[in-house]
């Protein structure tokens, strides 16, 4: 009987795995099938047209790095102190559970939200206009509180022995965090912060919401710079009218996939580094 | 481990000016290249684009950054100062001028092409060709939900079979301009159609079922003329041409195709205009229009229009040819020049 059960699960399980396994081969098959005959080097390095076959993703590509580049430089500072605040000095005020509770609540706004606040505060009130800082701010916001838990919970990771060998050496709670705790929990902070960029690179909505303008057919040169990215190149080649446009899009898609993909590798190799280091 | 402690103490210092950066003063340009900037409505778009592109090629000193923000999103920007030129699918409304005469900002209005919105059904509806506007109004009027819906209602003859609507999404300027001229009034409609703002899911609603109705930009049925049918539109006026009349750049550019053709503008902000960069790439908008909305599948004015537009912005007219608050619906180029003669 015990064994039939057991069977019976396993079977769902891997239905379930191969069920959603099996929709992301479609969705890559389909935008391959679509998209790789377009996939050249001109593609990444030509820019917007209105020749679909001579329009390419660099002004796309590059706008997308520079905003996550200057998100994940926004985000880790501001995530990872807060942080060691909540955890490693203000655990039991009442402050930090209220804030707590606040993160919590935050990190389930709908992202259009953040594009808002984004509009109103970065782009009007302190008049940084529709640039990549101001679309970076707004991320970065938007990351902050998966940032944030995500730290934490590597934090906690770490043994309370190792504080307490810190502090019997005569070590200050500075000198603790600094040399013991993050150094420690950065493998984990890392991971948090690479996934939380995964999130925000193919966001469109908030970058929409801000401003974020469609054809900017040069790099971005600076954080003041106006800009574009992956997700709203696509966007808007998709709903062009002739057909052409839609292999470029499937095309910019996987150019997108190859970006998320670098960017988690990436992770991976800093993690198992900084695991290493650890270890010795 | 002090090793890695430095490394990470190295990547957050090197980090934290960047957090300064973002409370930090704010830049009052970005930088010493001249830029020029656009934003508005999704229909214009394509051909703001084509002249952006094609400026760029003379003037690689100037650059040329074009947002879709709809004809509304657009103005809102404009009025505030924070574009030099707006994309519109309609002219300035009543309260649109008046946030921009708060604001200060003045501007010229200047026509730059027609934009025609085709009615069409799948090939297999073998029995329908044409369409009165009557017979539009009857089946997208508000009152018509829920109680007209099936083929039959519209009109006797044909078949007694499920009519399924299709439209332009509730915030495009399609959709206000097909409510306006069918229904009378902007945005009154029946709710119970299929919408989307992506118009080549309607494309593809309408090519995949037999008793499918919709309407969408001439644009999108040019590019997928095999896979649609189109409709021709009797509009029961004898002026313009008896009969229903079928959407080609022809027809409506002599506005024979009525009421559902509307002319695009771009709005260009008079202070931006005496940079010489926004003076220049007006001027070459005006001049390459004729060509280049042909390209995009959007219909030029006639080629005499596009001198007086040009007139008109060599003069720097202000104000609406529209007065915010007249009907648009039905009207010509013709008429908008002799309008603007009288003046």
């Amino acid at each position: 009987m015990k064994s039939r059960a057991d069977l019976v699960f396993r079977i769902l399980a891997l239905s379930t795995l191969v069920f959603s396994l099996g929709t992301l081969a479609a969705l890559v098959i389909d935008v391959l099938t679509d998209g790789a005959d377009r996939l050249s080097w001109s593609f990444l390095t030509n820019l917007a047209s209105r020749h679909p076959e001579e329009a390419g993703i660099f002004h796309a590509l590059a706008g997308s790095i520079w905003v996550i580049v200057l998100t994940a430089m926004l985000a880790l500072p501001l995530g990872v102190s807060a942080a060691v605040y909540l955890e490693e000095y203000g655990t039991r005020s009442r402050v930090a559970r209220f804030i707590e509770i606040n993160l919590a609540n935050l990190a389930a706004v709908p992202s259009i939200i953040y594009g808002l606040l984004g509009l109103g505060v970065f782009v009007r009130l302190m008049g940084m206009g529709r640039s990549v800082m101001a679309g970076a701010c707004t991320l970065a916001l938007l990351v902050l509180p998966v940032v944030i838990l995500s730290t934490r919970e590597a934090l906690r990771t770490v043994p309370g022995s190792i504080r307490e060998g810190s502090y019997a050496l005569g070590a200050t709670r500075w000198q603790t965090i600094w040399h013991q705790v993050l150094p420690m929990a950065f493998p984990g902070i890392l991971t948090g912060l690479i996934l939380s960029l995964s999130r925000a690179i193919g966001e469109t909505a908030p970058l929409i919401t801000l401003g974020a303008l469609t054809y900017v057919p040069f790099a971005p040169d600076g954080i003041w710079s106006p800009f574009t990215v992956l997700p709203i190149q696509v966007f808007n080649w998709v709903s062009r009218p002739q057909a052409a446009f839609k292999e470029n899009a499937a095309a910019g898609i996987l150019v997108l996939m190859g970006l998320l993909l670098t960017m988690n590798a990436v992770a991976v190799l800093l993690r198992d580094r900084f695991q290493r280091q650890n270890r010795t | 481990m002090p090793s890695s402690s430095i490394r990470c103490l190295a990547l957050l210092g090197a980090l934290m000016p960047a957090v300064a950066a973002c409370g930090g003063s704010s830049p009052s340009s970005t930088g010493a290249t001249a830029i020029v900037t656009l934003d508005g409505s999704s229909s214009v778009f394509p051909i703001s684009e084509a002249v952006a592109e094609e400026f760029q090629r003379i003037h690689p000193g100037v650059r040329v950054t074009v947002g879709i923000s709809g004809t509304g999103g657009g103005f809102q920007k404009f009025c505030r100062g924070e574009t030099d030129i707006s994309d519109a699918s309609r002219p300035i409304s009543a309260p649109e001028i008046a946030a921009c005469a708060q604001a200060g900002v003045d501007y010229v209005e200047l026509p730059i092409a027609y934009d025609g919105i085709a009615i069409v059904v799948n090939p297999k509806a073998e029995w329908i060709s044409h369409i009165s506007v009557a017979e539009l109004r009857t089946l997208w009027a508000p009152e018509a939900q829920g109680t007209v819906g099936r083929w039959n209602q519209v009109r006797p003859g044909w078949p007694d079979r499920e009519i399924h609507l299709f439209g332009a999404g509730v915030d495009s300027g399609t959709f206000d301009y097909f409510t306006e001229a069918v229904t009378g009034k902007a945005k009154s409609s029946r709710g119970d159609f299929t919408s989307s703002e992506d118009d080549n899911v309607l494309v593809q609603g309408i090519s995949s079922d037999e008793l499918a109705l919709g309407f969408l930009p001439f644009s999108y049925y040019d590019e997928n003329r095999d896979t649609l049918k189109l409709v021709a539109v009797d509009d029961g006026k004898d002026d313009n041409g008896a009969g229903a009349i079928a959407p080609d750049a022809e027809t409506i550019r002599t506005g024979a195709y009525q009421p559902l053709a509307r002319p695009v503008f771009i709005y260009v902000s008079k202070k931006a205009a005496e940079r010489n960069e926004v003076r220049q790439f007006v001027e070459f908008y005006l001049a390459e229009a004729d060509t280049l909305v042909r390209e995009v599948s959007y219909v030029g004015l006639p080629s005499a229009a596009y001198d007086l537009v040009a007139e008109r912005f060599a003069k720097r007219v202000g104000g609406s040819l529209f007065a915010g608050a007249e009907n648009t619906v039905g009207v010509t180029i013709e008429q908008l020049l002799a309008r603007e003669r009288a003046r």
